[in-house]
């Protein structure tokens, strides 16, 4: 049986498929709206570049209990296999926690925590951050930045940090240089769009099939180099 | 089709009690289930191994199933799982052979690389090596069962020159080997090289990745020329709770599923039962369910199930294996031998082992001549002369 295909249809094949990971808390939420902003301005970056973009939204508070239960148990619900499965597959991801405590929130971290560590070697990633002052906005770059160096992926150079007073000044005139919150986002869809049309779009594979298992000849475990 | 228990030896409260058997309760009973076991018809006992509280499964199995091997007439004796990382091979091929002649022949193991952390440093071993030490060392055991002077060179024990292991395999054939594995496709793949069987024990996981692991292990056991993909040897494991009433499982069931240690605290049960084999019901539910894994992975050889966990009583047990006994096992043995192809084999036996060997029909390793996986090298041989 065949368990993998390329869906990148012929007839359009510029497509770009971006998952957003979202973990704010509450709903409606300012790390949601972030993460629902950043991928509008990447999805009007990569249509100025003549690509389809095919985004997909994920909020981790609607997975909150199956992340937990997966941890304990090992076991994975169907619509937490779905999500790492639609993200595993991206072709850029963007990626977006509030600050708890001075770091990503426990369950931006516990979502992570369940990917493969080479399943997104290479993939671009655009972060961003939200909080109730400005004075957190390292945190991009201080605590999100190593997690997504470690897993091996592409992390733009700037980020996104919106502090409750970013939301307040939505309308920027457009002959300033100030850095004004919508300015930031359309910056940080430009980066990620970048890099990821720099990129071969990555293999898909048909929604209900888990990841091919990868199979390394016998004779090359037995001798040693399986590396 | 085999139908077996295996057991984990957890020693955990009763949640209605708070209390917890002693060691030796503990211990002793695992001999009743297993003698119960066989009186009421299933063919295998397994046994896991352990190194840790809160767990009395031996830290040798051979030591439980030896003593088992008196006790009992036509049981097969089983381990789920063995340790292959942790322990010496050289001391599994003496003491299974041993097991081998004791039990005449009544002996076969599931390899594992075990999931507790630790185990591996209190063995002076790796657990980022856990793949490497597991083909390494099955490899050697593999060896020391086919070949009477074993010169052996590894990364992980000391060499050997000219060495006997002794006991010889009982009438020179090796016990039957599975080895399971939950994820690893490494593991699916050295089951298939070796031409032995593969156990996924998939009591933890989707039903997607058990469906990918065996289907792996199938297509590789036929590229390796050991038969067509369909005649590769599976074992599964699975779970039940039952009463005659689906009502009264569950609500009996619930407080040992909601404190048991594996899958406490966790997702409910309803969630759990979804997302697992785990059936809580009546036996009619258990056997509907136990079919849906012939759909899963095809016709299969052996069917284990965890009975004896989550500190229910010796005597729930013991009612829980006379309902397999009475009610489940003469089902499943009827439906699923209809429509089962006639070239499917069965789990092997020892008999069946000692004929296959004698006809030399036993597997080559890494394929003989006519397989795939034979042309393939010897096309890679010409271009590399050439």
């Amino acid at each position: 049986m065949e368990l993998s295909f390329e869906s990148t249809d012929p007839f359009t094949p510029h497509t770009r498929h971006i998952a957003v990971i979202t973990a704010g808390l509450s709903d409606p939420s300012s790390t949601s709206l972030l993460g629902k902003q950043l991928a509008e301005a990447t999805a009007d970056a990569l249509s100025q570049r003549g690509y389809r973009a095919e985004v997909e939204h994920f909020e981790l508070r609607e997975v909150a209990t199956d992340i937990a239960d997966s941890m304990v148990t090992s076991s994975r619900s169907e619509r937490l296999s779905k999500m790492i499965n639609e993200v595993e597959q991206a072709d850029g991801i963007i990626a977006v926690s509030p600050v708890f405590k001075a770091t990503y929130s426990g369950l931006f971290k516990s979502f992570w925590d369940l990917i493969d560590n080479d399943s997104l070697t290479g993939v671009p990633i655009q972060l961003g951050a939200t909080g109730g002052s400005p004075r957190h906005s390292l945190v991009i770059d201080t605590a999100m930045r190593p997690l997504f160096s470690y897993l091996r992926m592409r992390v733009m150079p700037t980020g996104v940090y919106a502090a409750t007073e970013d939301w307040g000044s939505a309308n920027p005139d457009p002959n300033s240089n100030e850095a004004y919150l919508s300015r930031r986002i359309a910056h940080a869809g430009d980066d990620l769009t970048d890099v990821v049309t720099r990129l071969a779009p990555r293999p898909r594979r048909a929604p209900s099939q888990p990841k091919v298992l990868e199979v390394i000849p016998f004779e090359q475990l037995l001798n040693g180099s399986d590396k | 089709m085999q139908f077996g228990i295996f057991t984990i030896g957890d020693i955990t409260p009763d949640p209605h009690t708070g209390k917890a058997p002693s060691e030796n309760q503990r211990i002793k009973d695992t001999v009743k289930i297993a003698k119960h076991a066989e009186q009421a018809g299933f063919e295998v006992f397994s046994t896991g191994q352990h190194h840790n509280p809160p767990f009395v499964a031996p830290g040798n199995p051979p030591v439980l199933l030896s003593y088992l091997a008196a006790q009992t007439k036509k049981l097969v004796l089983s381990t789920a799982t063995t340790l292959i990382t942790t322990m010496d091979p050289v001391r599994l091929a003496e003491d299974y052979a041993y097991l081998q002649h004791l039990s005449d022949g009544r002996v076969d193991l599931a390899m594992g690389r075990g999931n507790t952390g630790p185990v591996y440093p209190w063995f002076g071993k790796d657990i980022r090596q856990g793949i490497p030490l597991a083909v390494e060392n099955y490899n050697l055991l593999y060896r020391l069962w086919r070949e009477t002077e074993v010169d052996w060179e590894g990364r992980f024990r000391t060499a050997l020159q000219q060495f006997t292991s002794t006991p010889r395999p009982l009438d020179d054939v090796p016990p039957f080997v599975w080895h399971g594995s939950i994820r690893s496709p490494e593991i699916a793949e050295q089951a298939a090289y070796y031409g032995d069987g593969f156990f996924h024990n998939n009591i933890f996981w989707n039903k997607e990745h058990v469906i990918q692991m065996v289907q792996l292990y199938r297509q590789r056991y036929e590229y390796y020329g050991h038969g067509k993909a369909n005649q590769a040897y599976v074992a599964l494991g699975g779970q039940a709770f039952m009463r005659e009433n689906s009502q009264d499982a569950w609500n009996e069931f619930r407080p040992y599923f909601d404190n048991a240690p594996v899958y406490g605290h966790g997702p409910s049960m309803e969630d759990f039962t979804k997302m697992s084999p785990l059936t809580v019901g009546s036996p009619e539910q258990v056997i509907e369910r136990t079919l849906e894994f012939r759909q899963w992975v095809g016709d299969y050889q052996r069917q284990m199930f965890l009975i004896d966990h989550a500190g229910l009583s010796t005597k729930t047990v013991l009612e829980q294996i006379d309902l397999f006994g009475e009610k489940v096992l003469p089902a499943l043995r009827k439906e699923f031998a209809k429509g089962r192809p006639e070239d499917v084999p069965s789990a092997p036996t020892h008999e069946f082992l000692k004929a296959r060997q004698a006809a030399g029909n036993a597997p080559i390793a890494g394929g003989g001549l006519g397989s795939r996986a034979y042309e393939e090298r010897q096309k890679a041989q010409e271009g590399e002369s050439e």
